[in-house]
């Protein structure tokens, strides 16, 4: 149950490093009034983050594709669906999983 | 502190909580396999609190790299905050910087995701609101670490029972939220696809985490161009 020295000097530099991209550009930016330009930029990252992370998580960023990757492809395009449809992010998340279970069970 | 706005902000955390507990479980169990004490790992989601980030601590813990290899590679991992950090910026304007630094502190991609669904659909983010949501993002991954790390050498399969889609579901369901409340159809879904195509892509050369920032940095600007010429 204790702390290594060299483990708590990692991960305090861990720390550091993920600290600083996280708050510096609330601090400093939330403080100027930014062209238009750079609002439209910035109102595109959320669209563009979470399309990156989904084409990650389902396509994979190793690049091998097989069968498993196609159910979770699969689960994924159905899920999006259910997504538009309820409108709730809770109901989404439980039809993901549920889908993803069957779907493996049946295909695999 | 408004009460009522840091509830909602409670509340509006729930549906990503499944997903987190899941992937902060099996954080929780790849640390203890690299020989992480439970006080080590209570430390370590407490103080780095990033899923990606405590992965690669624990597997290049393991291998035995330097201190600094392990700092610069999660340095590298967690840069896209950066970006997030930014677009959450314009809707804390008259918050105080130490209000927008605890607010930044707790950022991740499942809270990005939910405050940008609250802005897109609200048009603002209170500040309260923002605070509810990022504490209890932030208790439910520390107890997910803490859990895996305690229970889970009596479970043989973390990634079983469909519990590893709940994460992806939730980037789906933000995704898909993101678009219909921002009513921007045609721009979205070829911002979207964008992204995704960069980033699968650049994810076959390089790492997943530069993958994510280039997916980022080029359809965003395809957007914005898209925007300028309509």
């Amino acid at each position: 149950m204790e702390i290594t020295w060299s483990v708590f000097v990692v991960i305090v530099g861990a720390a550091l490093v993920t600290f600083v991209p996280r708050v510096l550009p609330l601090m400093v930016l939330s403080r100027f009034e930014l062209p238009a330009w750079a609002m439209r930029w910035l109102g595109h990252i959320p669209i563009a983050v979470m399309a990156a992370l989904v084409g990650q998580e389902l396509l994979g960023g190793g690049g091998s594709f097989n069968i498993t990757r196609n159910v979770d492809l699969l689960a994924g395009i159905l899920t999006f669906f259910v997504a538009v449809k309820t409108r709730s992010l809770l109901l989404t998340v439980l039809f993901g999983v549920i889908c993803a279970l069957v779907l493996r069970f049946v295909m695999i | 502190m408004d009460k009522q706005q840091f509830m909602n902000g409670v509340k509006d955390c729930v549906p990503t909580l499944l997903g987190y507990l899941s992937i902060g479980f099996a954080a929780g169990i790849i640390e203890k396999t690299a020989g992480l004490s439970i006080a080590e790992i209570a430390l370590l989601s407490t103080l780095v609190y990033a899923g990606s980030a405590q992965f690669i601590f624990a597997g290049m813990i393991t291998a035995s790299s330097t201190a600094a290899g392990i700092v610069a590679t999660i340095f590298f991992v967690n840069l896209r905050h950066l970006l997030m950090s930014a677009a959450l910026s314009p809707y804390f304007r008259k918050l105080s910087p130490v209000k927008n630094m605890l607010i930044g502190s707790l950022l991740t991609d499942e809270t990005f995701g939910v405050a940008s669904n609250q802005a897109a659909s609200e048009n603002k983010i209170h500040p309260s609101w923002m605070h509810g949501l990022n504490v209890t993002a932030y208790l439910n991954w520390i107890l997910a670490n803490v859990a895996g790390a305690v229970f889970g050498q009596w479970i043989t399969d973390p990634e079983g029972f469909g519990l590893d889609f709940a994460l992806p579901a939730m980037f789906i369901g933000l995704l898909a939220l993101q678009m219909v409340s921002r009513k921007k159809y045609a721009v979205d879904i070829t911002v979207g696809i964008s992204a995704a195509i960069v980033g699968v892509g650049c994810g076959l050369l390089f790492s997943s985490s530069i993958a994510i920032i280039a997916a980022t940095l080029s359809a965003a600007t395809i957007g914005s161009v898209i925007e300028k010429w309509k």
